[in-house]
């Protein structure tokens, strides 16, 4: 599984890709929009983890511009705001459950995405 | 004073604290009195100045009614005795022209002129004929006055002089009261004769006692010296003189009004007799008279009486009933105010929290992420994997992180929409949540918190963030009232078919039943100076309202308190 992780935090996403590599996910992380979007134009994941604030473009704008580039590409939604209105923007871009709020548990990560893949698998 | 008590009205009492310059504008109590005044003076001043204005006009016109009715009574009267006088001064006129002096000194004649004048006219006791010199030649009647010399008595002048005279009751021989008519006849070339008649008065007092006059009235004739002529009811025998006045001379009827001598106040007609010594005096007790005005005048004024009384009542209702409808409203519109004040108060500090909580998230994470590596690096090297102070110390910081983590999320969840949002709830669960909030205090002050909930509670549909705070106000409520170690029990149970029951029952100081009623007012506070504002329940109130329930209290000073919240299950299909 390869995973794009976008947070304008650079110790929090490169810790935890760090992290997610020692689980054997190959993490790739960007701490803004421009970078995710030239990460994505030279590989392929399988799910990006997107901060709903990062800087210059909002987290909703940079997924649907992945979308446009990765069709395939699941996504989940990464917050320390939490408040209704984000919660429910996100929800209705990407559907129930893909909006955690931080500091998030990284069992609980992986598993979300985990069902994410096995979920689009079921339905191709 | 508990009827009083009972009938104030909620606003009597009110005085608006948060009012200010205003105050005068939400003087309910001065509000009730001017309408009162008002109404009251636009209703009843007319009614009154009507009723008075009735009274003078039926009292005058009754009494003019009595007048006139005297009046024509005492006119009617006096031509009745005129008249009798006048026909038989006719009749003996008429015999005086109709026989020669030597016809009437023939005794059988004069007997038979008599009895014709007994049959015909009646009344007629004796007749006398008179010569020139005064003496009676011939007499028909009781008596032998054959001879009497009359030309000395002062009548007698009188009829030479007049050629009539009428003359006074007076007692004969016989102590019967009688009068005596006699005229005089001019026989040519200077010689004359006269005619005395004696009149009965029996005939007399027959015509004057009146059936009208009956029931307090009296009638009778006097005399000008005021001696009575005929029986009176109530001033005498005849020739008793009469105790009042005698009445000033006057052509016509006249009325006056005289207190007699037990103060009775009587209406008196009088009438002089033409071409007779005799007064006609009429009297009526004016109480007697005024009867059926009084009767009249209590109708009167019971009618007024009453409809003042029920003028008043529907004022006093009315005025209070609508000035009770502004004072609710006015509660109402204060409720409102203050929710909204305290509304916009809890988003600014929902924001606020929300603010912090993002900031603090974002390198919460971080360490979360560092704590969490450090710990992944050391579970790969078996040497610190088997460090277990190590192990706990990395685990120490995660779960505190855990912890930050939870507080953050809780005060983001303050941050809520202003609309109600209704969503499905565990009750039991959301009481929960809320002690959790605040179990530290409960912590501290060594509370026994329990919670109850009822197998048959089903989840309701309501909005989560409201209930919420209405818990947390009514237990922080409960806290605040509540000595260290004291207990507080959550009741949850079914309320009726459509409803779920929420019970804070608290074992603190109570509540004295004089402010029981006033607890959910805006500003009501007895923490004022504490730290209470006075708003915390009123808000709980429209709070609950909003959900559609309703909120009761019921205390009991020393023993605690129990604020009950009923909720119906669906807040949907409430509205």
């Amino acid at each position: 599984m390869k995973v794009l992780l976008v947070d304008d935090e650079h110790e929090l996403v490169s810790t935890l890709a760090e992290r997610l590599s020692l689980r054997g996910i190959q993490a790739d992380w960007a701490i803004n929009g421009e970078d995710a979007m030239s990460l994505a134009e030279k590989n392929t994941y399988e799910v990006a983890v997107l901060d709903v604030k990062i800087p210059r473009i909002s987290g909703l704008e940079l997924k649907r511009r992945l979308h446009a580039k990765l069709p395939a590409m699941k996504f989940i939604f990464m917050t320390g705001h939490g408040s209704e209105d984000d919660y429910r923007s996100c929800s209705a871009e990407t559907g129930e459950g893909c909006y955690l709020v931080k500091p998030v548990n990284i069992e609980d990560l992986i598993q979300k995405m985990n069902e994410l893949i096995k979920a689009s698998e079921v339905r191709p | 004073m508990a009827p009083w008590k009972k009938l104030k009205p909620e606003f009597w009492d009110y005085v608006d604290a948060a009012a200010g310059p205003f105050s005068h504008l939400f003087n309910f109590r001065r509000i009730w009195q001017l309408a009162v005044l008002l109404a009251v003076g636009v209703a009843v001043v007319p009614l009154v100045v009507i009723t008075a204005i009735d009274y003078q006009v039926t009292q005058k016109s009754i009494e003019s009614e009595i007048a006139l009715r005297t009046s024509r009574l005492v006119s009617n009267t006096r031509r009745a005795v005129s008249f009798f006088l006048e026909e038989r001064r006719s009749a003996l006129d008429f015999i005086v022209r109709d026989n020669t002096f030597a016809d009437l000194n023939d005794p059988e004649r004069l007997q038979a002129i008599l009895r014709n004048l007994k049959n015909a006219f009646g009344g007629f006791t004796d007749l006398g004929v008179i010569d020139p010199l005064g003496y009676q030649r011939t007499y028909a009647g009781p008596y032998r006055l054959e001879g009497v010399d009359y030309s000395l008595q002062a009548w007698y002048k009188e009829v030479l002089e007049r050629g009539i005279h009428i003359s006074d009751v007076f007692l004969g021989f016989r102590q019967v009261p009688h009068l005596i008519i006699a005229v005089k006849h001019e026989v040519g070339s200077g010689t004359h004769f006269v005619l005395r008649a004696t009149l009965d008065t029996e005939r007399f007092n027959h015509l004057i006692s009146h059936p009208e006059i009956a029931g307090g009235g009296d009638a009778f004739l006097i005399n000008r010296e005021g001696k009575l002529q005929t029986p009176s009811l109530s001033h005498g025998k005849v020739l008793d003189t009469l105790s009042l006045p005698i009445p000033a001379y006057s052509k016509n009827t006249e009325l006056i009004e005289e207190e007699d001598s037990q103060d009775n106040l009587n209406v008196v007609g009088y009438a002089y007799i033409e071409n007779a010594p005799f007064i006609l005096m009429i009297m009526k007790n004016k109480k007697e008279l005024m009867k059926p005005w009084s009767k009249t005048r209590l109708y009167l004024m019971g009618f007024l009486a009453a409809s003042i009384t029920i003028i008043l009542v529907v004022i006093l209702g009315v005025a209070t009933y609508l000035v009770n409808k502004i004072y609710l409203a006015d509660q109402k519109r204060l409720t409102m105010l203050h929710q909204v004040e305290y509304s916009n108060k809890m988003a600014t500090i929902g924001r606020l929290a929300a603010g912090v909580a993002h900031e603090i998230n974002n390198p919460l994470a971080v360490i979360n992420e560092k704590a969490g590596l450090i710990k992944d690096l050391f579970s790969m090297r078996e040497e610190c994997a088997r460090d277990e102070k190590l192990m706990n110390t990395i685990n120490g910081i995660l779960s505190s992180v855990e912890r930050c983590a939870k507080i953050t999320r809780r005060l983001l969840s303050f941050m809520r929409n202003t609309g109600v949002i209704a969503e499905g709830i565990n009750v039991k669960e959301t009481i929960q949540e809320v002690l959790v909030f605040l179990g530290k205090e409960a912590e501290y002050r060594s509370f026994h918190l329990s919670i109850q909930a009822d197998e048959g509670v089903p989840p309701i549909t309501s909005d989560r963030g409201r209930l919420q705070e209405i818990l947390l106000n009514v237990i922080n409520n409960s806290f605040a009232a509540m000595q260290d170690g004291g207990h507080l029990e959550v009741t949850v149970k079914r309320f009726k078919e459509h409803g779920v029951s929420v019970t804070v029952k608290d074992d603190g100081c109570g509540i004295p039943k004089a402010d029981l009623e006033r607890v959910f007012e805006p500003f009501f506070s007895t923490r004022t100076g504490k730290g209470g504002t006075g708003l915390g329940l009123s808000i709980t109130s429209g709070l609950v309202q909003e959900l559609g329930g309703e909120i009761r209290v019921d205390s009991e000073v020393g023993k605690g308190t129990s604020f009950t919240i009923l909720l119906p299950i669906n807040i949907e299909k409430k509205e």
